[in-house]
């Protein structure tokens, strides 16, 4: 008996050790960092039941950093500073001064790891200044960059919920029903006061605030299927029932805020309520491209092509509407579309013209792209060709595209016109035109710079004001 | 009492995963031993052997994003789809090589050409071609107007290019340029001009 039950054991584990190893799933452990300079987020490494994180990983986008290991000693200097510490020692030394870290300095092939926990005292030596570290949830706010938020429950019919932001915000959003999740990874959202608020309504009956592994979650619930739309530049979300209510009343509107339809709708659509266009008003589409699990090009390691075509859209809405121009943004959250999707919306929407943003690391200025045609079938009636719908407004957009050449060149902007066979300009009605946006030097994030993208807007938006006339006459 | 055929069973799973260590083992000392010195993912080259022949090859220039036309002299064979494929390998060649104007993933490589209708040719790439690729609307558009270009060019009567990956369609190449719909060959002659104009 004795020998069958090791028998089975050691057959059990010989089994365990030599298996083929399977992954299980977790969440990576991380750290976000909010500053000024940037907003990132790094992993977080287990180390002897303690958490740590990569000294000049996280020093480095703030400012100019460069290490070096000596034996057991690894030195670190960012900006000015120098920094020492020894492997297995938790004294160091920062400007001159020492520090004490809640546990002892690791170096792992060259690169310094410090305790999570000790960041509150080794980072304010660093940078010169105090920072505010949210330990649990591993959030470090450096300066005054918080983001803080009101929330207002409106008793319309239906009800509601006006979330109010001091900075411009971009979360992700989830739904399912009865809840709707706003996940904030890069913005330094923190709840003032309260982080549960109660209402006594049926349809929103509560909203919740928690942050956790390096982000922050806001939560509403509800009895019923939730959306979310955006205005006031990213400043204002307004959660509502979308089966039976209008989007929020904005200037301009937006579409697609949460990816995933409400239980009364089909499963997997997304929601495309178009802020209803007045017929023949003069609308432009702006399309930031990519969007949620689909990042786009990576610019750089913290920089997503996503992220800067939203920065870049957002910008160019502000200058239309300071002009007069209605605008729909395809796209003002981190949500999902496909290019289905966005052709789709366009043309319900029936604007005057589409404006797919893109950006990238290569070369320098920027590229308009009018779209290469691909092989169509031929249309049959009032039906065009989906992959040839833009044939019959395409030399409009190459009109807009020169004129857009004239008005950036005014503005000294390097800028260069071409086709491309980018979808969906080939199944959009309207003149379609992409804007790529590439570094104005050899420093890649300048490429997000508001100062970068500003002249660029306006350029797009003084070419547009002054085709108007011709661009109302051919609708 | 432990039965005698549970006795006769562990021992048999026993052997088994035993057996299968020492196999192991056996087999990563053999992959090591004909595992290369250095891991060169290019493609193997065209054939040696054979009369070599002229061939424009259009090749793309990151810097400034352009495409120029480029002779060379290539071994083709005679028949019309092998010569498509040895076309397209001998561009990628040139984009694979360390000092590329137009630097391509490591392990790219043209599975083959198919040349079915008259007039359609579909070129089918390694996942590792679309997979690796950079991410950009010019990036993306320089490479798959080059390749289109230096069929179109060199095997006259091909009208429309269609591009699969691993023998699949793909909607992107790489986030940006269409692989879902057929290229029509006139269409990417014009691209081609205005990709030769130096901005």
């Amino acid at each position: 008996m004795r020998w069958s039950s090791c028998a089975i054991v050691l057959l059990a584990v010989a089994i365990f050790l030599f298996m083929p190893s399977t992954s299980v799933s977790t969440e990576e452990a991380r750290i976000s960092i909010y500053s000024t300079a940037a907003n990132y987020s790094l992993p977080v490494m287990d180390r002897q039941g303690q958490q740590y994180v990569g000294l000049l990983e996280i020093l480095e986008p703030l400012g100019k950093v460069s290490s070096r290991s000596d034996g057991n000693r690894w030195k670190i200097r960012y900006n000015e500073i120098d920094g020492e510490f020894t492997t297995g020692k938790t004294r160091g030394r920062v400007g001159g001064r020492s520090v004490d870290l809640t546990n002892s300095f690791l170096l792992e092939n060259g690169r310094g790891m410090v305790p999570v926990a000790s960041l509150a005292v080794v980072m304010p030596r660093f940078l010169g200044g105090p920072v505010n570290f949210h330990e649990s949830s591993r959030r470090l706010f450096i300066g005054n960059v918080a983001t803080q938020f009101t929330v207002d429950l409106v008793k319309t019919t239906p009800p509601r919920l006006v979330l109010n932001f001091s900075t411009p915000v971009n979360p992700t959003i989830s739904t399912e029903p009865g809840h709707l999740r706003m996940s904030f990874q890069r913005d330094p959202v923190i709840a003032a006061s309260a982080r549960e608020w109660k209402f006594e309504d049926h349809g929103i009956s509560a909203v919740t605030f928690v942050e956790n592994n390096g982000g922050a979650e806001l939560t509403v619930s509800g009895q019923t299927a939730l959306m979310a739309s955006f205005s006031a530049g990213g400043r204002t979300i307004t959660v509502t029932n979308p089966v039976i209510a209008p989007p929020a009343n904005v200037t301009s509107g937006t579409i697609a805020q949460t990816p995933r339809a409400a239980p009364t709708l089909a499963p997997s659509a997304p929601i495309t309520t178009v802020a209803a266009p007045t017929p023949h008003r003069f609308l432009i589409v702006i399309d930031a491209s990519h969007g949620g699990e689909e990042r786009g090009a990576a610019l750089t390691e913290q920089l997503a092509e996503k992220d800067v075509t939203l920065a870049f859209a957002r910008q160019l809405r502000r200058e239309l509407e300071a002009r007069g121009i209605s605008v729909l943004m395809l796209r003002d959250s981190d949500a999902t579309l496909s290019l289905d999707q966005r052709a789709a919306a366009t043309n319900a929407a029936r604007p005057a013209v589409y404006l797919d943003i893109h950006a990238t690391s290569q070369g320098s200025g920027v590229r308009l792209y009018a779209a290469l045609l691909p092989e169509g079938m031929e249309n049959r009636g009032p039906f065009l060709d989906w992959s040839t719908a833009q044939a019959s407004a395409i030399q409009t957009a190459r009109q807009i595209g020169i004129g857009a050449v004239a008005e950036m060149q005014k503005r000294k902007i390097s800028v260069r016109t071409l086709s491309a066979p980018l979808r969906p300009l080939n199944n959009v009605m309207a003149p379609a035109l992409a804007i790529e946006l590439s570094p104005p030097s050899s420093t890649v994030p300048d490429v997000n710079s508001p100062t970068y993208q500003q002249p660029i807007a306006t350029a797009l938006a003084d070419v547009l004001i002054a085709q108007r006339t011709t661009l109302e006459a051919q609708r | 009492m432990i039965p005698r055929h549970l006795w006769i069973g562990v021992a048999v799973m026993l052997l088994a995963v035993i057996t299968m260590l020492v196999y192991l083992r056996r087999m990563k000392t053999q992959v090591s031993k004909f595992e290369p010195a250095t891991s060169d993912l290019r493609p193997v080259a065209p054939p040696a052997s054979g009369p070599t022949e002229h061939a424009t090859l259009y090749v793309a220039f990151d810097d400034p994003g352009t495409i120029r036309a480029t002779d060379a002299q290539i071994p083709l064979p005679s028949d019309r789809q092998q010569r498509a494929e040895e076309l397209l390998r001998a561009l990628m060649n040139i984009y694979l090589d360390r000092t590329s104007s137009h630097a391509m993933p490591s392990g790219t490589e043209i599975r083959s050409v198919f040349l079915i209708d008259p007039g359609t040719a579909v070129i089918d790439a390694n996942a590792a071609f679309a997979d690796g690729h950079r991410s950009g609307v010019l990036v993306e558009e320089l490479t798959v107007a080059s390749m289109i270009q230096t069929l179109s060019a060199n095997l006259p009567g091909i009208l429309r290019v269609r591009i699969l990956i691993d023998g699949k369609q793909r909607e992107t190449l790489a986030g940006h340029v269409d692989l879902s719909n057929f290229y029509q060959t006139s269409a990417v002659a014009q691209l081609v001009q205005e990709l030769q104009a130096v901005p």
